[in-house]
């Protein structure tokens, strides 16, 4: 008997349960491991960066530029693949790491240990991104306009590998930067002079990790659209139970948000089945009572988790 | 005749155009202790941070074991010196222990776990602070002096010949004020650890014994034994107000109390 030969898999894929499993289920528990894992991870990075709790990919608005990147991206209609890498994502990139980078110089022209100034930014640059990318709708056919909407409400809904292997490199090219920085995180979560004081090239670091979350961010946009929260909840949770230190939180919290990704993406399409709900929806309802929990926490107790 | 540990010369560091340090020039041998003292504003964080690596100086030279600082590597530098900054809340609950272990940070490549020499380097640290005991305490929990003494423990575990310490006392009870003082006198006298240490507690300077400085203006205005800041008008100079000089009726060292 050859129970495990490749015909398992391949001969029986005219048959209806097996197309949906390969074409569908599969790649699309995948895909949203990968966001959750991804976004999770980029959420403890700029948590530890800028030591505010609150950061994460949406709050900065590193999610709507790379929202902006890709939407401009489909606008233009410039359908190219340089070096292999899809263009959309590419311009993801760029959006996500053109706001990082507006967000950080913006908290260090203020000259204030980033706290509030920071998420200020942050919600001016969504805000602007928002109105640019209503705009582009605007201007937009009926079919492109209802692309953007669908694809901004974030979903995983996939079908075949192709979104998967595309995000693929970007989240494990992120991740492992990230992974072969914890020991920076924690020095620098305790404040960039004690970081520099222990032997961190601060600079350095915050360059590599601007480039590692924007990378994982914008990968993940392109395909996915924005999924929100996902990067404020799931590092806080890993917190509490395992603690802060970065050496570990880092693995435990890829591996933490691809799973709840996965449920929550699970809850989307069962919910109200056969309608789903794009997981955004889903992450978002979670997220605003949990941002509104740390916020009440952080004010009242000093302290977080 | 040794070689000085440190040597600071024309050291100045500007913000906008605002002259915080201005050509500041002193050196620290090893085994010193200096307490740099001076007014408010008058560039003593300022100067610790330049020293530590922290801020980049306007201009000026600094010199450690005879090697200009800036061909030191970020981590070659931590393994020369440590800063203990003013201890504060955290934003993210790491324990005593988690913080401490950060100490090791420049002995340690990526990936690589603590090895044996690591972990007692930690241990010691916790030990000579008397810190043991809240090794698995969140930071956020602990009172100021506790608070302090495991600030200073973080940056001995990094096992650094020289300290430089910002103000480790100043808003401690007398109690704790003495617990830090024995603190960082244990680790010069027994472990050979240079001190440098910006305080605005006079007395305490003069009770530790060793080197002082004065900065007033971002200038030197008195560097020498910290018995002579009792000579003439010395701290009335540096700080604008007149002092009385006692003999302190146990100690038998000569204290300042200012009048008024």
């Amino acid at each position: 008997m050859d129970a495990f030969s490749p015909s398992l898999f391949f001969d029986r894929s005219q048959d209806l349960n097996s197309q949906i499993l390969w074409k569908l289920r599969i790649p699309r528990v995948l895909l949203a491991f990968l966001a959750g894992a991804g976004l999770s991870v980029c959420g403890m990075t700029f948590q530890a960066l800028f030591r505010n709790p609150l950061a994460d990919p949406s709050t900065l608005g590193v999610s709507s530029g790379a929202s902006v990147g890709a939407v401009l991206f489909i606008f233009t209609g410039l359908m190219s693949t340089p070096f292999g890498i899809p263009g959309i994502s590419l311009f993801a990139f760029m959006g996500a790491l053109g706001s990082i980078l507006f967000v950080y110089g913006i908290t260090r022209v203020a000259r204030v240990e980033m706290g509030s100034t920071m998420l200020l930014a942050g919600v001016a640059v969504s805000l602007f991104f928002s109105s640019i990318i209503m705009f582009v709708q605007h201007l937009s056919d009926y079919s492109d306009s209802f692309h953007i909407l669908h694809w901004l409400m974030g979903g995983v809904d996939t079908s075949g590998f192709t979104d998967v292997l595309t995000v693929l490199p970007f989240v494990s090219v992120g991740g492992l930067v990230v992974l072969s920085l914890n020991r920076e995180l924690n020095l620098i979560a305790m404040g960039d002079e004690i970081a520099l004081s222990r032997g961190v090239n601060v600079s350095r670091t915050q360059k590599k990790l601007f480039f590692a979350t924007s990378l994982t961010v914008g990968g993940i946009v392109s395909v996915c659209g924005p999924i929100g929260f996902v990067g404020i909840m799931v590092p806080h949770i890993c917190r509490l139970w395992i603690g802060s230190d970065h050496r570990y939180l880092t693995a435990f919290s890829l591996l933490f948000g691809g799973a709840f990704l996965v449920l929550c993406d699970l809850f989307a399409r069962s919910v109200i089945a056969p309608a789903e709900i794009p997981v955004g929806v889903i992450t978002a309802l979670l997220g605003g009572p949990f941002f509104i929990w740390l916020l009440v926490f952080r004010f009242f107790e000093g302290r977080v988790a | 005749m040794t070689e000085p540990l440190i040597e600071v010369t024309d050291l100045s560091y500007k913000i906008e155009k605002r002259e915080i340090l201005s050509n500041v020039s002193f050196k620290v041998e090893r085994g010193d202790f200096l307490s740099i003292i001076g007014p408010n504003g008058a560039g003593k964080t300022t100067l610790l941070k330049c020293l530590g690596g922290i801020l980049k100086r306007t201009k000026g030279h600094v010199s450690i074991a005879n090697r200009p600082a800036e061909s030191f590597s970020h981590k070659e530098m931590a393994r020369r010196c440590a800063y203990v900054p003013q201890s504060g809340l955290t934003a993210f609950p790491f324990t005593v222990g988690e913080f401490v272990r950060m100490g090791r940070y420049p002995h340690t490549g990526p990936f690589s776990a603590l090895s044996a020499h690591d972990i007692e380097a930690v241990r010691k640290a916790l030990a000579m602070t008397e810190t043991e005991e809240f090794e698995g305490r969140y930071l956020n929990t602990l009172s100021g002096g506790e608070r302090q003494r495991v600030w200073i423990a973080a940056a001995v575990a990094q096992e650094s010949e020289i300290l430089l310490l910002d103000e480790p006392s100043t808003f401690l009870d007398p109690k704790h004020q003495i617990h830090i003082m024995e603190i960082l006198k244990t680790l010069n006298s027994k472990f050979g650890v240079t001190i440098l240490s910006v305080t605005h507690d006079v007395n305490g300077a003069l009770v530790a014994g060793g080197r002082a400085m004065a900065l007033r203006d971002g200038k030197v205005a008195f560097s020498g034994g910290v018995q002579e800041l009792l000579v003439g008008s010395v701290l009335e100079d540096i700080y604008g107000v007149a002092f009385h000089v006692l003999e302190h009726p146990h100690i038998g060292k000569r204290v300042a109390a200012h009048q008024k």
